[in-house]
């Protein structure tokens, strides 16, 4: 029995490959979408746990100088002799790799994960023979060197011990940080005693990336998730179709003696063989779109985070079997209520299709009431949604309350549009408009989300871009920056470049805790570079003059929101009190800032000396000075960066991130796209029998394909004027709530009308591009066709 | 006695309040016995070929069945019985768009685990259908079609035939034509057939007639 019927079942899609076809590729593009996001991510996920557990990153506290630089061997053997077990680590660059040092017979967590490949020896790592470990994509940047494969190992870094690391860095006897085991003995003496220039950084306030960067591959997946919702409408409308199609079959198959328990079960099988299938076929196209998506998803990673990603793609387990699941669970979704539709449909039910009248009568009211109450949600929420779980929800209920608006919306329009209208012709178009309107309508939403979701993202990543550039004018300000190797250095840029240019700014920080945030303080001379430059988004009287007296202090948007701090707030460093005077947008830093004068921080913190400087002077002598700067004082341009190229460096790391959403809106779009040629192609065939009275009473097969461009292209600029709203209004959530919430800084939202009126341009050609096919395969419907309708035998 | 129907009673929900199209009909068939069943629309002709065929269930009385009530069927009982012991000819014919006539003939059959090779060639070859085995239904004039579905519905070889206005979509010559075939093949298989019919010429042609008013045999 079962084979027979799966035979009848099947046998439907053999007869109508488009169906299937829509069916497959709807759910195989939806897969692919999310499963490539879920690709990048994993993958990324993967290179900083490969990255936390080689190097202990965020699992032990470490040793430091408080003035950031080296420090002698000697202090690392004195602290093994007071009792502490510490194992020092060498961190540096070498060809643009980093190199990591460590000793693995002390270390915490011994080398980590890494595992050399057959026929290497490990008692060559420990004895200093040179050996390096890593993957081979970082390998082929080391081919100079020794180096061993290690898949294992984080990208971009090299494992070595840290006699070699010393060696190839130039760190002879020079220790950049000590871990400190987590079981300590006991009876050793203070640190303070031992080491007073050290300080103990806490295993919390390190660049825990994972925890960094989670905002960032959350907006991925929340993209990721939105595009798989435009895919699965597709989908939900296929089976829609199929099932009501199947209407007069389910039937007869019932009254040729099939129980109703073993046709829902078959019937269900059946779609879950397509979802594997499609799912499997997504899965492929996804590792496409991750593969193509990596490197730009990596190198914007390092330029904001620091996090180093591997820019190749490994097939992992976990991700390919979500992207199965996801493809089950989505089919299981669209295809639930058809299926219960089914169970329910009584035997004797009349079995004539209905798909166009699907959203019609009952179904229309519970749409209606659901996008209300969906709607009303997005409102409240708007007021009150804090966090990204918030931000989130707000999104979910404003797109999906929109989008089941859609219909009833147009339907409305239609109506309105079709009073007053004198022509028979323009009668007959009205209302076949709304008679389609059922059949196009989940198409139309599909239409509706990527072009919402194209407008409020662009307008998020415009508003980011304009926001950015004023705020790098604004605070790099300095012509050039310049690092001093060491204090001898130091004392001989200031002799040679005081009597040359304008000024010469210290820059100089201390990492901190302010309210609970890890914050970098930062010192800073009374000059208008500052005074005349920095923008604040609440600011007290005479903030700069109280700054620079020691009495206030300025913190980034950061801090104010993390910890809760305004004007008027006191925040504690080093025992002393300040009075926040200002806070300032920090665009792109993870972490809370705070700036104080140049005085009180060395009174605060004597011990760190600056190292960088702002040099002021005129943009065109800035290569005269660096070649005068070398041969006075030994700095090598290597040294400094000029500020063009950190203006250069920074938008290209922010374009970078924009290619990877500007990705992602083509295909959501092209998606949609999609869905109105495959919605158009199925009901294509349907629409003989509507169409036949117009020819009959004198329409020409031509104007009937004419009508139905017209009818796609209306539908679709309907659609993209209700999209328009909505993308402001997702835009404005996404700056406002989401953006606070994953990065910590509100940005302002500006509008881009040209990019709206090009985007609904672009909108419009897919409309014509997906109706263009169906409606010439109308216009060339054969009369013979046409005269069936009219025949007993239809 | 291959079927016995006892008081049934049928009552459906309508907008204007419940409507009772069976009020106690009672009838019986032999087998290779043929009856037609006569009445004007409403009069529950249709309603109680759908009881005795398990398409639906009485609100009261029995339907016994080679000695069995089907009355109280479940959904499972009720697809068991459609599937092998009674065979239903539709006035719409209802063939599965997507399969091919020979598969179209096959398949109650198949569906039914009672699939005679030999038996459906018999029928094919019998029905004029042996040139069109390999096309669509829609590929078919309505008699085509229809002796299709004659054919599905005996292929399994059921006791019992129920045929709801079979020649009811066609040309009088054809209705004819098709009558003469399901007759014939019906009484070679000694099942009893109960047909319903606004034709007094098709009624005359079956053994027996009975003919339903207001929902009781007149």
């Amino acid at each position: 029995m079962t084979r027979v019927t799966l035979q009848a079942l099947l046998s439907h899609w053999w007869r109508n490959p488009l169906q299937l076809f829509t069916l497959l590729a709807g759910l195989a593009l939806a897969t692919a979408l999310w499963s490539g996001v879920q690709a990048v991510n994993a993958e990324a996920r993967a290179s900083y746990d490969a990255a936390a557990a080689t190097l202990g990153e965020g699992q032990f506290d470490r040793l430091v100088r408080r003035d950031g630089q080296p420090m002698d061997q000697a202090t690392y053997i004195a602290l093994r002799r007071a009792g502490w077990l510490v194992s020092p680590v060498v961190d540096g660059r070498y060809n643009g790799v980093r190199i990591v040092g460590v000793d693995p017979l002390t270390a915490p967590g011994g080398i980590g994960p890494i595992a050399p490949q057959e026929g290497t020896e490990i008692s060559d790592f420990l004895t200093g023979e040179g050996q390096l470990f890593a993957n081979p994509e970082t390998a082929a940047d080391l081919a100079d060197l020794n180096v061993i494969l290690s898949p294992e190992t984080a990208p971009g870094t090299a494992l070595t011990d840290i006699g070699v690391a010393q060696r190839l860095l130039g760190k002879e006897n020079l220790i950049d940080s000590l871990l400190v085991a987590p079981q300590q003995a006991k009876g050793q003496s203070d640190l303070a005693d031992v080491a007073p220039e050290l300080i103990r950084q806490q295993a919390q306030a390190g660049s825990d990336i994972g925890r960094l960067t989670d905002s960032f591959h959350l907006n991925l997946t929340a993209f990721g998730l939105l595009s798989f919702a435009v895919g699965i409408f597709i989908v939900h409308g296929a089976i829609g179709l199929a099932f009501e199609q199947r209407r007069p079959v389910v039937r007869t198959l019932r009254a040729l003696g099939l129980p109703l328990r073993r046709l829902v079960l078959l019937m269900g099988a059946e779609l879950m063989f397509f979802a594997l299938v499609a799912g499997g076929i997504g899965i492929a196209l996804g590792y496409v779109i991750a593969a193509l998506l990596l490197p730009d998803v990596a190198a914007t990673l390092r330029g904001l985070y620091g996090a180093d990603v591997s820019g190749t793609l490994q097939l992992r387990p976990v991700w390919w079997l979500s992207g199965l699941a996801i493809a089950l669970g989505g089919t299981a979704l669209a295809a639930s209520g058809a299926l219960y539709k089914l169970a329910q449909m009584p035997l004797l039910a009349a079995a004539q299709p209905r798909a166009l009248a699907m959203a019609a009568g009952k179904s229309a009211q519970v749409q209606g009431i659901g996008a209300v109450l969906l709607l009303l949600l997005s409102v409240v929420l708007m007021f009150t949604a804090t966090g990204l779980i918030g931000g989130f929800a707000l999104l979910g209920s404003l797109l999906v309350g929109a989008a089941l608006a859609l219909p009833l919306i147009l339907d409305q329009i239609l109506t309105l549009a079709s009073r007053g209208v004198r022509s028979v012709r323009a009668q007959w178009f009205w209302a076949d408009t709304r008679q389609q309107l059922p059949g196009l309508s989940l198409a139309l939403m599909a239409l509706l989300l990527a072009m919402a979701a194209n407008i409020g993202v662009s307008t998020m990543v415009s508003s980011f871009r304009l926001t950015f550039v004023d705020f790098l004018d604004q605070r790099l300000a300095s012509e050039l920056y310049i690092r001093t190797a060491d204090e001898g250095q130091t004392a001989a840029l200031i002799a040679f470049a005081e009597p040359r240019v304008d000024a010469v700014l210290p820059i100089q920080n201390s990492d901190v805790t302010v309210a609970g945030q890890p914050t970098e303080v930062y010192g800073t001379r009374d000059h208008s570079t500052y005074r005349d430059n920095w923008v604040f988004l609440q600011s007290a009287a005479d903030l700069w003059d109280t700054t620079f007296a020691g009495k206030t202090v300025l913190i980034n948007e950061q801090l104010s929101r993390r910890g809760g701090l305004n004007v008027g707030d006191m925040i504690n460093l080093q025992g002393s009190s300040f009075l926040v005077a200002g806070v300032y947008g920090d665009y792109g830093n993870p972490i809370g800032q705070a700036v104080i004068g140049e005085d009180v921080f060395a009174a605060l913190y004597p011990d760190i000396t600056p190292r960088s400087f702002g040099i002021r002077l005129n943009p065109d002598d800035v290569p005269t000075f660096l070649t005068e700067l070398e041969a006075a004082t030994g700095i090598a341009p290597t040294q400094s960066i000029n500020q063009a190229s950190i203006k250069a460096m920074s938008l290209s790391i922010f374009e970078r991130t924009f290619t990877v959403t500007t990705a992602l809106n083509i295909l959501t779009l092209a998606v949609a796209a999609f869905a109105i040629l495959m919605s158009l192609l199925t009901l294509a065939g349907m629409r003989v029998p509507q169409l036949a009275p117009a020819w009959a009473m004198g329409m020409t097969r031509k104007q009937i394909g004419q009508v139905e461009l017209l009818r796609a292209v209306l539908l679709a600029l309907l659609t993209a004027i209700v999209a328009l709203p909505l993308g402001l209004a997702l835009a404005w959530a996404l700056l406002a709530v989401v953006n606070v919430a994953a990065f910590g800084w509100k940005l302002p939202m500006y509008l881009f009308p040209f990019d709206y009126a090009r985007l609904g341009l672009f909108a419009l050609i897919a409309a014509v591009l997906a109706a263009l096919l169906p409606a010439r395969r109308l216009a060339r419907t054969p009369p013979a066709d046409l005269l069936k309708v009219f025949s007993n035998e239809r | 006695m291959l079927l016995t129907v006892e008081n049934i009673h049928k009552t459906y929900a309508t907008a204007d309040g419940p409507f009772a199209v069976l009020r106690g009909v009672d009838l019986s068939l032999d087998a290779g016995e043929t009856l037609a069943l006569t009445g004007e629309s409403g009069s529950g002709k249709s309603t109680l070929l759908h009881l005795i065929g398990g398409l639906d269930s009485p609100d009261k009385g029995r339907i016994i069945l080679q000695g069995q009530d089907i009355a109280g069927l479940d959904d499972t009982g009720r697809a068991a019985l459609r599937r092998g012991t009674v065979g239903v000819v539709f006035q719409q014919f209802n063939l599965i768009p997507s399969l091919k006539v020979s598969d179209n003939i096959a398949f109650q059959a198949r569906l039914a685990d009672q699939y005679d090779a030999d038996w459906a060639q018999t029928l094919a070859t019998r029905m004029g259908l042996t040139d069109q085995l390999n096309k669509y239904p829609e590929q078919l004039s309505g008699g085509q079609q229809q002796r299709v579905a004659i054919a599905r519905t005996l292929a399994p070889k059921p006791r019992l035939v129920l045929a709801d206005e079979p020649t009811g979509n066609l040309d009088e010559a054809t209705a004819a034509d098709v009558m003469d075939l399901m007759l014939e093949l019906v009484a070679a298989s000694d099942a009893g057939l109960l047909m319903v019919t606004h034709s007094d010429a098709l009624a005359s042609r079956l053994s027996r007639r009975l003919h339903l008013k207001s929902g009781k045999i007149a």
